[in-house]
């Protein structure tokens, strides 16, 4: 299944019996051209621990720009299928190509959030920030201001604490990560995986554990960082699961539903703009 | 100089780490000191000087052997609390970096519960060396290292398996021998001055740069493993 290339071409009736994406529904302009690798390429892709199924046979194209919410129920391959994605996991069968490439080849390009902070607990959330910043310093963010007579490691501090601020985070915050609530947890892992300037983005139930007012703060900042232009080329992918298919309704151009390691169905959503839209969507979520 | 950048990173925030935990060097020195002191009871070392001598580099290194095994089996814990690891192969920064940085990191850790045991260890023992004693310059900083990149490698290599802390030692001791041999009789030689440490000095350092190479080029390969 391919989602967000050209959905002119857009097959009338898919394999697996689900309406195709409706014409006119096209992606915001982050849409890239055709000659562009796909930003997320699985072809028959399985995942076996011993032997259990996680993942059956998943083809899925992405392209670059896509936006793209995974729905499924526990168990049903969805953090396998990100790790597997992320390259963090190896396919027991078929292959995984990001953006043309080995996702191992591509360090720095994929950025994953956990259910787990992927923080340090005992170092501040400005402290862990600054450390990521430091690994992340070849990346294209650092590039000009390299000439700059600030020190580097000023420069680090600085993006660190714009990373913390935009998620709504105080980068003065003596407290440490293992002393944060749950919520601010899951913004500072938020900022850390911004802080590389992904050009692919892995969220793995991002607002598990959260209030409504912390959810819709995180779906506005990725909204923001999708529709920012990305320094190193391809236009800024998304894939993220969550079991609160309504809450992550403004980032959904597409959902995607795995079932039992299955790939069920991949669905073009209407913009949810309008009140007259809404069922529509309501129908395409389930 | 970006490398060097990256390894100081990872180098800094391990410190940092430490210095709020104090992890490593309370377990460390604890042990070591008991090793030391157990030992001196179990003989009586001012009555056989020459005795002492002959068997205290045995005695000091394997106290330091055992005591970094209970840091070195911690030190890649921090990485894999909250999936921290993960991040890690994500990230754009070399391995091998982050190898270097973290066997830095745990040379520095058993290079200063050295700084405190020696002396311990010279009273207790009531060490006269008469050899030249300022090779243990070279000597106690080489060992170290010798035994400190092996066990930073194996620990983590052995972060996935279950019997983790029973895996290492198991790995770490036979893989260790050479150098420990040539630590002890190098240590042996300045002790009791009978022979030269120059011959155990060379071999100490030629499986310093063989075990360092093949560690920093193996860890990327270790670190991608699922």
């Amino acid at each position: 299944m391919a989602i967000g290339k050209d959905l002119s071409a857009a097959p009338t009736t898919r394999p697996d019996g689900v309406a195709p994406a409706k014409p006119g529904v096209s992606p915001p302009p982050r849409t890239p051209s055709a000659t562009e690798a796909p930003a997320v390429e699985l072809q028959r892709v399985s995942r076996l621990y011993g032997s259990f199924v996680a993942l059956r046979e998943i083809s899925l194209q992405l392209a670059p720009g896509s936006s793209v919410v995974m729905l499924g129920e526990n168990g049903a391959g969805k953090s396998t299928l990100l790790k597997v994605i992320a390259g963090l996991q190896s396919p027991t069968y078929g292959e995984v190509r990001i953006f043309g490439e080995s996702p191992r080849d591509l360090r720095g390009a994929v950025a994953y959030m956990s259910h787990a902070t992927m923080l340090y607990d005992e170092l501040t959330g400005m402290e862990n920030l600054t450390y990521f910043a430091g690994l992340q310093s070849s990346g294209p963010q650092f590039k000009g201001s390299a000439r700059s007579n600030r020190s580097r490691r000023a420069r680090l501090r600085d993006h660190a604490a714009q990373a913390l601020t935009e998620v709504g985070l105080d980068p003065a915050n003596p407290r440490r990560v293992g002393e944060y609530s749950q919520g601010m947890r899951q913004r500072a892992s938020l900022a850390r995986v911004l802080l590389s300037e992904p050009d692919l983005l892995l969220l793995d139930e991002p607002f598990s554990n959260l209030d409504v007012g912390s959810a819709h703060s995180m779906i506005t900042r990725l909204l923001t960082y999708l529709a920012q232009p990305s320094p190193s080329g391809p236009a800024r992918t998304l894939l993220l699961t969550t079991h609160q298919a309504e809450l992550a309704r403004p980032l959904a151009q597409s959902i995607l539903t795995l079932s039992a390691g299955r790939l069920i169905s991949l669905q073009e959503t209407l913009p949810v703009k309008t009140t007259a839209d809404e069922p529509a969507q309501r129908e395409s979520v389930q | 100089m970006n490398y060097a950048q990256h390894v100081l990173t990872h180098l800094r925030k391990d410190l940092r780490l430490e210095w709020r935990t104090k992890d490593s060097i309370n377990g460390m020195l604890f042990f070591a000191l008991l090793v030391v002191v157990v030992l001196a009871m179990a003989f009586d070392p001012a009555s056989y000087p020459d005795m002492t001598r002959q068997i205290s580099g045995g005695l000091l290194w394997v106290a330091l052997l055992f005591a970094a095994m209970t840091a070195l089996n911690q030190s890649w814990a921090r990485e894999t609390h909250n999936s921290v690891l993960d991040a890690h192969r994500l990230s754009e920064a070399p391995a091998s970096a982050l190898f270097i940085g973290k066997a830095l990191a745990n040379f520095l850790f058993v290079s200063a519960v050295e700084v405190v045991l020696a002396p311990i260890f010279t009273v207790f023992y009531n060490l006269q060396p008469l050899g030249q004693t300022w090779k243990l310059l070279i000597i106690l900083p080489l060992g170290t290292w010798a035994l400190v990149v092996n066990g930073t490698f194996f620990s983590a290599l052995s972060l996935r398996t279950r019997n983790r802390e029973t895996l290492l030692p198991l790995v770490l001791l036979p893989i260790s021998m050479p150098a420990l041999l040539a630590m002890i009789q190098a240590t042996t030689a300045v002790l009791t001055g009978q022979f030269e440490p120059t011959l155990w000095i060379k071999v100490l350092l030629a499986y310093v740069i063989v075990f360092t190479t093949a560690c920093v080029l193996l860890f990327q390969t270790v670190l991608s493993a699922d």
